[in-house]
């Protein structure tokens, strides 16, 4: 026991200074002035972009349940394939992650452009242009491109371990495929959705560039804001960390009523 | 009694073109209690899975009430299965698992508690019902497997090996338990298993397979005196099987000596094996034998002595109560209808 302690030193050093020392910064520079003095103000004032947050959790929860949809037929099948076939199968999927991310998005802006590979094509058919580039379907799809995996990998990997035996058992006391779904397959893959959810919401409710790279200036994300407040033209790190403390507020609760779905042992925060 | 299923000619082939079932035919009688048996591989499972509709036969048909039933899916089928490993569901409760039959079928609320009640009761389990499945004890969720299949009352009973995982006391209970349960129930049963032992004890019928094929089909004591060929004797207990021929009826040679038997009808000098049970094999003094042979070891097994007698040509297995004196001459005698004779089978003894 004494020996685990000593070992567990160096992570617990670390985690003082890089986690819980940065988060007590942000409350303190959420709730202090330029010259140190306490306020609320900043916080108060976070109300006036409720438009921004309001757009920045649609525009989540829009590419989280997109994730899902398509993540969980192909988790699915993913799981019921020959052992052989699932690891060539796991490699595609991961394979565009290797990819820089960066890479990845400027690639869609030029697919997407007004003058773009896509409205290239659709005008050989007659068809369009068609403003795709800077809407907020772009940054759907920016944040579905990318996340997609971090759905795919924790469905996958709950599922892989239901028993065939079990859903043979459905069919057998009489389930048709669709009853075995949701009866069986979709109760026992809930702490792969609960967990998949968490890893595609939190990134993308928090992303800052594929809403400037593909939403323009005219879909702007919390992300974006906390950026300019410390790094772009409207420098003020107080407003910042207090946006920033909101949102942390925001995806605590989310998470908490997430959690009442979950397993008792598989909470997730 | 009416056939509630009959298998013709039912072939299973892999792509590989591995063939896992050869032409197996058979009728199952209306509340009986059938039981395949055989070793691992043998397609055992295989033939329970076609019944139940997990897999479709290469060719061959399924027939269930005189009806033909390839290709209807499982969920359709009015038979339920017992699964080796139980395959319960791990987020439902006790209750919850038994009613899920029933839930489907969309029966009442009132007729599921009184139906699941009814098992809960047949099955011991009464108390457990808010229990999760995954803190029941190996014999407790076998019982909820047993519980879950029979409250949708099924014609049939699937029971793949339900008792593999048991130890061998808790197994020996559960025999009787589902042997009283079909008996009460007057349903029919298929059973699978790798062990004779449990085969003989609850059978009405044992199907004894091996490499695909049907080996012989009959009650437990005609196949346990009567085995058909070498395989199914050494299989159903332990056996001597000796190389012989039969010069004529009711003469059988064998180590170099001749024996009366009882058996006739094989051409003169026909190959054939010779199946001797360990116990059938009796000790006499050395001076007054036709055969001897040495002790080679002595085990006791409880009842009995089992002995390794090295003969001229055979090592012989010979269970007595009373033991011998390893490294002395002992004669051996057999009354002539304790010698089975039987034809070479076709396919070696694999």
């Amino acid at each position: 026991m004494k020996q685990l302690k000593v070992l567990s030193l160096p992570y617990l050093v670390w985690m003082v200074i890089f986690i819980l020392v940065p988060l007590l910064m942000v409350a303190f520079f959420a709730f202090t002035t330029e010259d140190g003095s306490f306020t609320i103000e900043n916080v108060s004032d976070v109300g006036q972009y409720a438009n921004i947050f309001v757009r920045s959790i649609w525009l989540a929860l829009l590419a989280t349940v997109i994730c899902l949809l398509l993540a969980y037929p192909l988790a699915f099948i993913l799981s019921r394939m020959e052992k052989h076939k699932q690891g060539t199968m796991l490699l595609l999927v991961m394979l565009p992650m290797w990819m820089n991310f960066l890479l990845r998005t400027y690639a869609w802006m030029t697919l997407l452009g007004n003058n773009g590979i896509i409205n290239n094509l659709l005008g050989m058919v007659g068809l369009g242009p068609f403003k795709l580039i800077n809407t907020s379907g772009a940054v759907v799809l920016g944040m579905v491109y990318n996340y997609l995996p971090f759905m795919i990998l924790p469905l996958y990997s709950v599922m892989e371990k239901i028993d065939k035996s079990v859903i043979e058992a459905a069919s057998d006391l009489g389930c048709s495929f669709r009853s075995t779904l949701f009866r069986v397959i979709v109760p026992l893959s809930l702490p792969g959705i609960t967990s998949g959810i968490t890893m595609v919401f939190v990134p993308a409710i928090s992303t800052f560039i594929i809403s400037r790279m593909l939403g323009g200036g005219s879909n702007l994300l919390i992300g974006d804001l906390i950026e300019m407040q410390f790094l772009g033209n409207s420098y003020n790190p107080h407003l910042g960390a207090a946006i920033s403390l909101v949102l942390m507020a925001i995806i605590l609760v989310i998470m908490t009523v997430m959690n009442q779905f979950s397993p008792d042992d598989q909470v997730l925060i | 009694m009416e056939n509630i299923i009959s298998l013709k000619n039912l072939v299973v082939e892999f792509e590989d073109g591995e063939r896992i079932l050869k032409d197996i035919s058979l009728d199952i009688k209306d509340k009986e209690f059938v039981t395949f048996l055989g070793p691992s591989g043998c397609g055992k499972t295989t033939t329970l899975r076609i019944i139940a509709g997990f897999l479709e036969p290469t060719s061959g048909d399924v027939f269930f009430d005189g009806k033909r039933i390839n290709g209807v899916p499982p969920h359709k089928r009015n038979v339920n299965t017992v699964f080796q490993r139980y395959a319960l569901f791990p987020h439902l409760n006790v209750y919850e698992n038994i009613a899920f039959g029933l839930r489907i079928k969309k029966l009442s609320e009132k007729e599921i508690v009184r139906r699941v009640g009814e098992m809960l009761e047949l099955v011991n389990l009464k108390g457990f019902e808010k229990r999760s499945v995954q803190r029941l004890s190996g014999g407790q969720q076998q019982r909820v497997a047993i519980a879950r299949a029979l409250v949708n009352h099924p014609k049939v009973l699937l029971l793949d090996e339900p008792l593999g995982a048991l130890d061998l006391k808790l197994r020996k209970e559960m025999q009787t338990e589902l042997r009283k349960i079909q008996q009460a129930l007057e349903l029919t049963f298929v059973y699978v298993t790798h062990d004779q032992e449990e085969a003989l004890t609850m059978s009405d019928t044992v199907v004894v397979m091996n490499n695909g094929m049907i080996q012989q089909i009959g009650s437990p004591t005609n196949i346990y005196n009567e085995p058909v060929n070498a395989f199914v004797a050494d299989f159903i207990g332990e056996s001597n099987i000796i190389n012989g021929c039969m010069p004529e009826d009711c003469v059988v040679e064998f180590t170099g000596r001749r024996f009366q038997c009882v058996d006739k009808g094989f051409s003169p000098n026909e190959t054939v094996d010779v199946v001797i049970r360990p116990e059938d094999v009796k000790v006499i003094p050395a001076d007054q034998a036709k055969l001897t042979g040495i002790v080679e070891s002595v085990v006791f097994k409880g009842v009995h002595y089992e002995m390794v007698v090295d003969g001229v040509d055979h090592k012989w297995i010979i269970h007595s109560t009373k033991a011998e004196l390893v490294g002395a001459m002992i004669g051996m005698d057999f009354d002539p209808f304790d010698i089975h004779i039987m034809k070479k089978s076709e396919d070696g003894n694999g």
